[in-house]
């Protein structure tokens, strides 16, 4: 009965690991002719390839996990996705209703785990509630502001049988909130009136498929724009008015125009300490109009003078017509000056050796197309920072959580979702060592996913900040022992290649590049290298280290 | 069911310290630990929780005693983002229904 609801909701893949409380639901899943099962080699695997699905998609996926450990396996994964607002539906074994409570064999309290990680969550107490349980969770994980949702359904429920009428609709996204014409007006007001405005786009743009309409915005009141590590590829990267991500990691002419900005017309996004830096002093002489589909999320952190709650294109939509056309030749003016003097450093660029040229290199053998995923740490912000991203949905990465090993499975996720595309994963040795034996399922599956592994043998960013912020003292950053990955990923089946030993580097990158099937492409790099400009941590975002 | 604690009686029922909430949610296990996990991971002192179904059982009345802070709104919409939370109103930090339970508490 579940598996034929989730077929009805078009589910065709689910990954996840069988064990004893969810074997009749597995068994069930064997009599499927539409569903294909991904068996992972950890449940955090196939909580991220379900990511991994619903991010490139924009609809909820699914993985299977049985309970006590398999749940609790799960948890990262799906906290990640609470954290970037990803429709991602669980579905856990339990021990029968009757063991319930009983400290059983494998039994955990997942429903209390789960709470706080999730959108919602449920216990199924009997087979009838599963007609309402199994819709809403798809309703719930889509509708608004999206995110995770987990059902934990106990095994003698899996198997119970139930006689009804008619199998209920499938669960679809609730209509979006309604808005007032006022406050588009007053925002209208407020964009005509500003000289200096700037246009802070996030996940949200992403989730609303509004990276147009953003777009029209942009060029209609010539709005220069920034984006947040989640809402990179609403606009192109190379688009004029780009100044690419803020924060943290920004280029400084970036977070200088966003000091003096006099409105921040910010949508989609939530603020988030990342973006910000400080944020009393985050766009300190800057009148704030605050676009979310999330109600809570304006207002939270930084007062909104005006706040809509509303979907981010439908909003967007509304005050087009009401926004004049303006060249704003004074403030674009400045902003290129600003751009001249503070430009983004991208050190050995042209030197494939580095890690930003070889970002360059592997972006320059790829089309659009290819879908880019990261892991977290110096690696994932080289990529955001010089990769060419410039379409919505081809950049998956751990933002809110920032989770290593993120990477590898949401990867596998994306090519499962998109078969046609070549998948990137750009990773570190850090972070693939955190779910290094998804290696086996992407071999196992022919999953067409290349791995560029920048690896420096040690945990890079955490000793970046040891290095800047604890006076060099590097400690517990360095591995002592350095793994052969090649011969690990060899070991697995996957066919793989050092760009260290390779006599023509380029030539070997672009036959990996664009060979069929998993690939891993072995990249050694210093662990010296930084990522610059870097905020310090609590600091504001003027107050940057680096060039 | 009745649950509440406080930490000094004279001073529990405050128009200016505190505030009460009345919220209409859907009566089954789990909401009340939803309802409370939140204001525990948020750091958001609860001093009184009283809650029952009404009608035919399908939903409950919560009644809460909680510190009025800058943060009541944020919480407010938090609450609100709970698929369960029907509903939020609130009240004055004197609301009769925490006058009269109050003997129940105090020997």
């Amino acid at each position: 009965m579940i598996i034929h609801l989730l077929e009805r909701q078009g589910i065709r893949t689910i990954a996840g690991i069988p064990g004893g409380a969810n074997l009749p639901l597995y068994d069930a899943l064997s009599q499927s002719d539409k569903i294909r099962h991904i068996l992972t080699r950890h449940e955090q695997g196939a909580a991220f390839i379900a990511q991994g699905m619903a991010r490139v998609s924009g609809r909820p996926a699914v993985c299977f996990a049985t309970s006590g450990p398999g749940a609790v396996n799960t948890l990262t994964a799906i906290a990640d996705a609470r954290m970037d607002s990803i429709p991602v539906i669980c579905i856990t074994g339990q021990v029968s209703g009757g063991m319930i409570g009983t400290d059983a064999f494998q039994e955990i309290d997942t429903y209390g785990m789960s709470i706080p990680i999730t959108k919602h969550n449920f216990l199924v107490r009997s087979v009838d509630e599963l007609l309402e349980v199994i819709p809403k969770a798809f309703c719930i994980a889509a509708s608004g502001r999206p995110g995770p949702v987990l059902i934990d359904i106990p095994r003698d429920v899996q198997s119970g049988f139930l006689e009804f009428e008619e199998w209920p609709e499938p669960g679809r996204p609730s209509s979006l909130p309604q808005f007032k014409m006022q406050d588009i007006k007053e925002a209208a007001k407020m964009i005509n009136n500003a000289r200096r405005p700037v246009l802070y786009l996030g996940g949200g743009i992403i989730h609303a498929e509004a990276g147009n309409t953003a777009l029209r915005l942009m060029e209609k009141a010539s709005l220069p724009a920034v984006a947040t590590l989640m809402g990179l590829g609403a606009v192109p990267s190379d688009h004029p008015l780009f100044m690419g991500m803020l924060g943290m990691h920004a280029a400084r002419y970036t977070n200088l125009a966003l000091e003096e900005c006099d409105l921040l017309i910010a949508v989609g996004v939530r603020f988030d300490d990342r973006a910000t830096g400080r944020v009393e002093r985050f766009c300190s002489k800057a009148a704030i109009i605050h676009i979310d589909i999330d109600p809570a999320e304006i207002g939270k952190l930084k007062l909104a003078h005006t706040g809509i709650a509303g979907d981010a294109g439908q909003v967007m939509e509304a005050l087009l017509p009401l926004i004049d056309s303006n060249l704003r030749r004074e403030w674009l003016g400045h902003i290129e000056e600003l751009k001249r003097h503070y430009p983004l450093q991208m050190p050995g660029k042209d030197d494939p050796s580095t890690p930003y040229g070889l970002i360059t290199q592997v972006a320059a053998f790829l089309d659009d197309n290819a879908v880019i995923t990261t892991d977290v740490g110096q690696h994932q912000m080289w990529t955001a920072q010089a990769y060419p991203l410039s379409r919505p949905r081809c950049w998956l990465t751990s933002g809110g959580l920032g989770t290593m090993g993120f990477g590898l499975p949401a990867a596998i996720g994306a090519a499962l979702a998109l078969p046609d595309r070549t998948v990137v994963c750009f990773s570190g040795d850090g972070s693939l060592m955190m779910n290094i034996q998804e290696l086996a399922t992407a071999v196992e599956e022919n999953i067409n996913v290349k791995i560029v592994l920048l690896d420096n043998n040690a945990l890079g960013l955490v000793r970046q900040q040891q290095d800047l912020f604890f006076d060099g003292r590097f400690f517990a950053s360095d591995y002592r022992y350095r793994p052969d990955f090649v011969r690990i990923a060899e070991g697995f089946g996957m066919r793989a290649v050092s760009l260290g030993s390779a006599v023509d580097p380029a030539a070997t990158l672009a036959d990996a590049l664009s060979t069929p099937g998993p690939y891993l492409i072995h990249a050694p790099i210093s662990a010296d290298e930084r990522v610059y400009p870097m905020v310090p941590p609590g600091g504001a975002n003027i107050d940057m280290i680096g060039d | 069911m009745i649950e509440a604690t406080y930490e000094r009686p004279n001073t529990l029922l405050s128009r200016e310290r505190h505030t009460i909430l009345e919220l209409i949610v859907n009566n089954h296990p789990g909401v009340m630990s939803h309802i409370c996990g939140l204001f525990a991971r948020r750091a958001y002192n609860m001093n009184g929780i009283f809650c029952l179904p009404f009608g035919n059982g399908s939903r409950s009345r919560i009644w809460l005693l909680v510190d009025k802070d800058q943060r009541l709104e944020q919480m407010i919409k938090q609450m609100l983002k709970l698929e369960d939370v029907l509903s939020v109103q609130q009240h004055d930090g004197n609301h009769e229904v925490f006058v009269q339970l109050e003997r129940f508490f105090y020997f």
